[in-house]
């Protein structure tokens, strides 16, 4: 027997792949992967056509090659004779070092900006509400060509600071700004456990690292303490102690010095030298960026509201526990996100590098290589690639951090 | 006895005594200095310091800037006028100022057309920014970009014609049949354009560019601040309509469509905008068929536009994430199919919520659009650094032109953003 609720039985009619919601979806997927599968063919089509005109192929062999060319700036051994391979990774560790060192201070700018602006002082606020309107409003690409110039054009050449009548001197003897590039003093070891330097500060690292494990279980132990009975015991000086003794023990047996850069001749020698196109790719990221994370602090900071510190502080916690267990807590949760993108940014943007000739890799890889070789296509999906593995990388080390910190809600 | 008891006392005041001034540091702008500058130590300290960066700035610059030289030729003439003193040499500016805002090669005595371009720019984007305005405005908006692509090119005025029928037939079938069926009628304005456009493309005769009533200026002679406006402006009106498409589509039941945004959005985030200009410049030809020849300038839009649009829709994504699910619920319990809810109820609101990240993009963008100059446009920036700074008159005069550029893009991203927060305000339906 039929009830009324059955469906009346209908055969499978055409119009009903674009009017019944049961099949639509299905044709609409169909439509677009039969569109998507010709535009691929369509342009693999024309890739192919080209490539056969112009007599070319793809193929990576071109990296094997010598890349005949100088990089400046490099972390690791390499010289013209090098392969193009190895010059790509003189550049990628070139984009890692200036994206670490930029997202570093671009946070210590942006913390120290975005804080001074709810700063009760109506000069400093102003003040540092024209610095984030201005860095904001102005191209990255300028503050790059800005501060570059800065570098070659306003600082004394190394010949300056040379003779009895110098116009330029050195700062506290042992930083010299001159238009080659910042010479700093160079930390080494006399007598260091391994022979090479680079080991040496893995090891240090490592003091670091040990230093970061024994603060964490001295909190560790005093929370279980004030748990148990009630009184959280004194830690500054312990933690202070863990991270200072194993640090200057080091530095006492390896027997820390310094290499002081001096003018011999026509240029400096000795120290580290920061080349002028690094410093300023460096420096207007930073600032650039900065002022970027400096909205974001503010926002987080505000975002936490008053009631919140009132209530704090009505529980008996002194003012800087209130910053550390309610507000930086809350804030921080509101501050990540923005911050991982802001991060992100500063990877991309050091691709700039080329502007000013810093060999990063989009100069070494995308830039020399792909003009000397002619290999378009390879180069630029290869430059690619890194950049989404990077991105990739660091959004996902990021969210991790994030949903360490992110409300916790059942 | 009270009448004694007052009698007793020699003096009763019957009037009242005027208020006194409060004490003199509790008031005006001593109250203020000491309240906002110098209420403890720390506070002190900050405001010294302040005033310290300050005076080293304006004594730097201001003497720079008052002794500006405006009228010379070259910098040595400059040097000599200013005899050993600091000042800046703004003749540069007066000197190269169509370079800086046309590039080098558009046809000088053709200025007039970007200028007037630009003029009614202003009157086609009044009614999008400002919608007090009356909506019939709208109508100047959309023909727009067909007068002003024939303004700054010039040649035939039968091109940006063919392009206008044949979105007018496209949007005439749309509205024709997309009331019955929005599918028959999306795919049926797509098919009436294309068939408008080749139909027109072949009608236009070979030659037509020659003598036409504006002289014809390829894409290559564009450059200066126009070619950064221009970039801004075509790629974020563009990057806008492909954004919501590819926002929705993220958020799509239909798991080929989803995957297909997702990758593309994650794709394009993933890597700098340079080497999506790379691929404009070396890689996209390849892509092409093998007789065409697609300028630069539209390659260079095709990437942008890619790029903006990738942000934009992660910023309606979050628009539309933001939205309670029960507008999603009403809209589907009162019947309306997918297009209509969109349309008449989920995008008005997940637009208005987007609209300051929007801004923020369009800002992005306009900033990104100096890159450019790194694949050899002659853009404001290119223009500066290449011809301008390598001229043997004006080789070295580096603040001028990095403050005049930089000044230009302040005062457009600045107006961009005071924008966007009047329109926050304007919108703000919450009662706070």
């Amino acid at each position: 027997m039929s009830t009324l609720t059955d469906p009346p039985n209908e055969g499978f009619r055409l119009s009903m792949l674009i009017n019944d919601t049961r099949y639509r979806s299905l044709t609409f997927q169909v439509i677009a992967a039969i569109v998507l599968a010709l535009c691929i063919w369509y342009l693999g089509n024309n890739l192919i056509q080209n490539l056969r005109a112009a007599g070319l192929n793809i193929s990576y062999t071109f990296l094997g090659d010598p890349a005949g060319y100088d990089i400046n700036q490099r972390l690791v051994e390499y010289d013209s004779q090098s392969s193009h391979a190895k010059a790509a990774l003189v550049g990628l560790l070139n984009t890692l070092l200036v994206a670490v060192l930029a997202c570093i201070t671009a946070t210590v700018f942006g913390v120290v900006a975005g804080v001074l602006r709810l700063s009760n002082n109506w000069l400093v606020s102003k003040l540092m509400a024209v610095y984030v309107e201005i860095f904001r409003n102005i191209p990255v690409l300028i503050w790059i060509i800005i501060i570059f110039t800065i570098m070659t054009a306003v600082l004394p050449g190394p010949r300056e600071f040379r003779g009895d009548n110098a116009t330029a001197s050195m700062v506290f003897d042992s930083f010299a700004f001159t238009n080659r590039g910042i010479y700093v003093p160079m930390p080494w070891f006399e007598n260091g456990i391994f022979a090479s330097t680079s080991m040496n500060w893995l090891l240090v690292l490592a003091g670091f690292a040990g230093s970061w494990l024994a603060a964490h279980q001295i909190n560790v132990w005093a929370n279980t303490k004030q748990e148990s009975t009630g009184v959280r015991p004194k830690t500054t000086a312990l933690i202070l102690a863990a991270w200072l003794v194993p640090f200057l023990a080091l530095m006492l047996i390896m027997g820390l010095t310094w290499e002081y850069p001096e003018l011999k001749g026509f240029n400096f020698s000795g120290g580290i030298k920061v080349g002028g196109p690094l410093i300023a790719l460096w420096f207007a990221l930073s600032i650039y960026t900065g002022a970027f994370i400096a909205e974001n602090v503010r926002a987080g900071i505000q975002a936490v509201s008053k009631g919140q510190t009132e209530a704090a502080s009505a529980l008996g916690l002194r003012p800087r526990r209130v910053m550390n267990l309610v507000v930086l807590p809350q804030a921080l949760r509101v501050i990540i996100p923005p911050l991982i993108s802001n991060f992100l940014n500063i990877t991309k943007n050091s691709s700039l590098a080329i502007a000013v000739g810093y060999a990063d890799i989009t100069a070494t890889l995308g830039g020399i290589t792909l003009n000397q070789t002619g290999r378009a296509i390879e180069c630029v999906l290869l430059l690619m690639l890194f950049y989404l593995t990077a991105s990739l990388t660091i959004s996902m080390v990021m969210n991790v951090y994030n949903a360490s910190v992110k409300l916790k809600e059942r | 006895m009270s009448d004694t008891h007052a009698h007793s006392i020699a003096f009763v005041r019957d009037t009242e005594i005027p208020p006194s001034p409060p004490p003199a540091g509790e008031t005006g702008a001593v109250k203020w200095l000491r309240e906002n500058l110098f209420s403890n130590a720390v506070n002190s300290a900050l405001t010294i310091a302040s005033l310290l960066v300050i005076y080293i700035l304006l004594s730097k610059t201001l003497p720079w800037l008052l002794n500006g030289v405006w009228t010379t030729s070259s910098l040595a003439e400059c040097r000599e006028v200013l005899q050993g003193k600091t000042g800046a040499c703004f003749s540069v500016l007066t000197e190269r100022w169509n370079q800086l805002l046309y590039g080098f090669k558009y046809p000088s005595d053709q200025y007039w057309r970007p200028n007037l371009a630009l003029v009614l720019l202003l009157f086609a984007i009044a009614p999008v920014l400002f919608f007090d305005l009356p909506r019939k405005l709208l109508a100047f908006t959309a023909v727009y970009p067909f007068l002003a692509f024939w303004l700054i090119w010039g040649g035939t005025i039968l091109a940006p014609i063919v392009a206008l029928v044949g979105f007018a037939a496209g949007a005439f079938v749309f509205q024709t049949y997309g009331k019955s069926s929005f599918a028959v009628g999306f795919f049926g304005a797509i098919a009436a354009a294309f068939a408008v456009w080749i139909i027109g493309g072949i009608l236009i005769p070979e030659g037509a560019s020659d003598n036409a009533m504006l002289q014809a200026v390829p894409s290559r002679d564009l450059g200066g601040f126009m070619l950064n406006l221009m970039l801004g402006v075509t790629c974020v009106s563009l990057s806008l309509p492909l954004g919501i498409a590819l926002a929705l589509g993220r958020q799509s039941d239909m798991p080929l469509i989803k995957w297909m945004c997702v990758v593309f959005i994650e794709f394009v985030r993933g890597v700098p905008l340079i080497t999506l200009l790379f691929v404009a410049s070396v890689m996209l030809a390849y892509f092409f068929p093998p007789e065409s020849t697609v300028d630069l300038f539209l390659r260079v839009v095709i990437m942008i536009t890619m790029f903006s649009a990738a942000y934009i829709a992660e910023v309606i994504r979050g628009g539309l994430a933001a939205l309670p699910k029960g507008q999603y619920e009403a809209a589907d319990s009162l019947g309306l199919d997918y297009p209509q809810a969109m349309r008449l109820i989920i995008l008005p609101q997940a637009l208005k919520i987007s609209i300051p990240g929007i801004v923020n993009v369009a800002v992005g963008l306009f900033k990104d659009t100096t890159l450019v100059s790194v694949i050899s446009m002659f853009d404001l920036v290119g223009m500066i650094r290449g011809p301008i700074l390598a001229s043997t008159e004006w080789n070295g005069v580096y603040w001028e032109l990095l403050g005049f550029a930089a000044l230009l893009f302040f005062v457009v991203c600045y107006g961009i953003s005071q924008y966007s927060q009047w329109l926050e305000r304007r919108l703000a339906t919450d009662h706070r």
